[in-house]
């Protein structure tokens, strides 16, 4: 038993959502348990960007009801670093590369990338390409243009003409992460098929914000947290958790009517049932994010939840 | 120096069985028992005083007030004894509500022991604690292990919070409203200490504000100082990135992985953002 997905054979359907899980240091916190029990048949990084970025000024979250809203500003060492230090320590958590005792074996690396311009994503694409590691890579296409200020995802148009630039910089599958945050989204995941996607995956956060609590009054300090202002530091962030679970199942129902290509679900995912509906509705994939949070084995026991065990896993390759 | 080492959590939660709710003036004193696991029984040994755990109720745990809770909560380990694990709890949102509405027999999840706690004293040298409101939780398991006298230093709002003193042994405290102890702030009971001896380390915990005086009170004393943090954190080992403080030179820590406690000297300011998820 084992899920095919752009040519790679993985043992069940469930995998992280970029962002929500951190291998290097969960493998710090949990030490050898995480390689024997990783929770997830693909890991799927941070997204990585040319430069490094140090993310957004705190406060960077804010609990929503039944939900999470983050305002994190994607922080990562860049591509440099990224490639030269976090591949070979990914690999020392056996992701990426086969399992010494099980040849054939270990958790598929997909990497996230994001890029402000067609430029930007060439080189971005240019890079992961040559690491064999890397078994597919994933493009955050939530990135506002550099020339337009729109997200590159938010308009079909847009969305097409950039892949179809970048397309030829990988022959790995690219998976294209959708943006939630636009009219159409089923029309944007058509666009990223037009434009070269092998797969696509959604929903993102959806754009949210919170104000800071507290009773409002004339003697409000007026300071950045002061009562209604702004919470977050990043002024507004993205919200995830149960409490857009129905709105990625409709966002990811509505994309596969309208594309051919493998969908990667995710979105307020908690259970084996919430992971189900969204296979129902023609996920191939599905991904964990907020609830990892609450529970680190969490995509893991969705997919014992679906049927799957260590023994149909293992027998897969 | 004594050495403490942690071991690596077990990767699962784990349910965590209430056996005692305690009240302590304002605040609660929650004790469970993890019994194969590492916050009780055998397991305690490699636990580092100033470590926390991620805790969230079994049942009711959202559908709250606004929807909440919805995230665990983390809370410093303020004891292990006989067992059991005690955590401070300060009922100040509806985490915080609903786990102070735990009684025994009811279960609780844990995930931990999570985070960098503190480094023993070097041989022969003073250890001051100082805390500040529910933020002494971690002092008391750090007295507890501590193989040397201690200087205790407790700072409190007012006379019924300063009932949180009697987690530790022998403090002195001081109250923002004088209605108990000195009147004024924690920082200069232990300003008058370091004047008097300041061969010491200063082990402190406790809202911002007061973490940046003692950390402005230690840099200007020359006195060594550990601070441990406290921070909004959805996961509590590293993967969200929602916990992070400035580091001193630039960029951010976070205070799940690199702490809680934290050198004072790789911070710059101990910063007063709020923790959210209360």
């Amino acid at each position: 038993m084992s899920v095919s997905f752009c040519g790679l054979e993985l043992a069940h359907p469930i995998i992280n959502g970029s962002g929500t899980f951190d291998a290097i240091a969960a493998g710090q916190v949990f030490g050898e348990q995480l390689r024997e029990r990783f929770p997830f048949a693909a890991y799927v990084s941070k997204t990585i960007t040319l430069a490094p970025r140090q993310g957004n000024p705190p406060p960077r979250l804010w609990e929503a009801p039944a939900g999470l809203i983050n305002s994190i500003g994607l922080p990562n060492k860049g591509l440099d670093r990224y490639l030269s230090e976090d591949l070979p320590a990914l690999a020392q958590l056996g992701i990426g590369v086969s399992a010494a005792d099980r040849p054939g074996r270990g958790v598929p690396l997909i990497t996230n990338v994001m890029g402000s311009s067609a430029q930007e994503i060439s080189n971005l694409l240019d890079a992961c390409d040559e690491h064999e590691q890397i078994a597919a890579i994933e493009l955050n296409v939530s990135c506002p243009n550099v020339k337009t200020g729109l997200d590159i995802g938010a308009d079909p148009r847009s969305l097409e003409q950039v892949l179809g630039a970048v397309r030829g910089h990988t022959r790995k599958p690219l998976i294209v992460k959708l943006t939630p945050n636009t009219a159409d989204v089923a029309a944007c995941a058509r666009a990223a098929q037009d434009g070269g996607a092998d797969a696509v995956s959604l929903i993102n956060t959806l754009r949210a914000m919170a104000l800071a609590p507290g009773p409002r009054s004339s003697e409000a300090d007026g300071s950045a947290q002061g009562s209604g202002a702004r919470w977050l530091g990043g002024g507004s962030g993205g919200l995830s958790g149960p409490a857009i679970r129905s709105v990625a199942l409709a966002q990811v129902a509505a994309v596969t009517e309208r594309v051919s290509v493998p969908v990667i679900g995710m979105g307020g995912v908690q259970s084996a049932a919430h992971a189900r509906d969204l296979i129902d509705v023609g996920a191939t994939l599905v991904a964990v994010g907020t609830e990892s949070f609450r529970d680190p084995e969490a995509g893991w026991r969705i997919a014992q939840g679906l049927g799957w065990s260590r023994q149909t896993a293992d027998s897969t390759i | 120096m004594s050495a403490w080492t942690a071991a690596s959590a077990p990767f699962a939660r784990r349910l965590l069985q209430v056996t005692g709710m305690q009240r302590l003036g304002p605040y609660h004193v929650l004790r469970a028992v993890d019994p194969d696991g590492p916050l009780g029984g055998r397991g305690g040994a490699n636990l580092v005083p100033g470590q926390f755990a991620m805790l969230a109720c079994a049942e009711r745990w959202g559908a709250g007030e606004d929807e909440r809770p919805h995230l665990p909560r983390a809370f410093s380990i303020a004891r292990l004894v006989d067992g059991e694990c005690h955590f401070l709890i300060d009922d100040v949102g509806p985490g915080t509500r609903r786990l102070s509405e735990l009684r025994a027999g009811e279960q609780l999840w844990a995930l931990g022991p999570l985070g960098r706690g503190f480094t023993a004293p070097p041989e022969g040298r003073r250890a001051i604690l100082v805390g500040g409101g529910a933020g002494i939780a971690p002092l008391a398991i750090l007295q507890d292990r501590l193989q040397v006298t201690t200087t205790v230093l407790l700072g409190f709002r007012d006379l019924a919070h300063a009932h949180g003193a009697a987690l530790l042994d022998g403090a002195r405290v001081a109250t923002d409203d004088g209605s108990t102890g000195h009147h004024g702030l924690v920082t200069d009971l232990l300003d008058a200490d370091l004047a008097r001896d300041a061969d010491a380390v200063v082990y402190a915990c406790g809202p911002a504000g007061m973490l940046e005086g003692v950390r402005a009170l230690c840099e200007r004393t020359a006195t060594p100082a550990q601070l441990a943090l406290e921070a909004g954190m959805a996961c509590g080992f590293g993967a969200c990135y929602g916990c992070v403080v400035p580091k001193r030179g630039g960029g951010y820590l976070r205070v799940c992985l690199d702490g809680p406690v934290i050198d004072a000297a790789e911070l710059e300011h101990v910063d007063a953002h709020a923790g959210s998820p209360a």
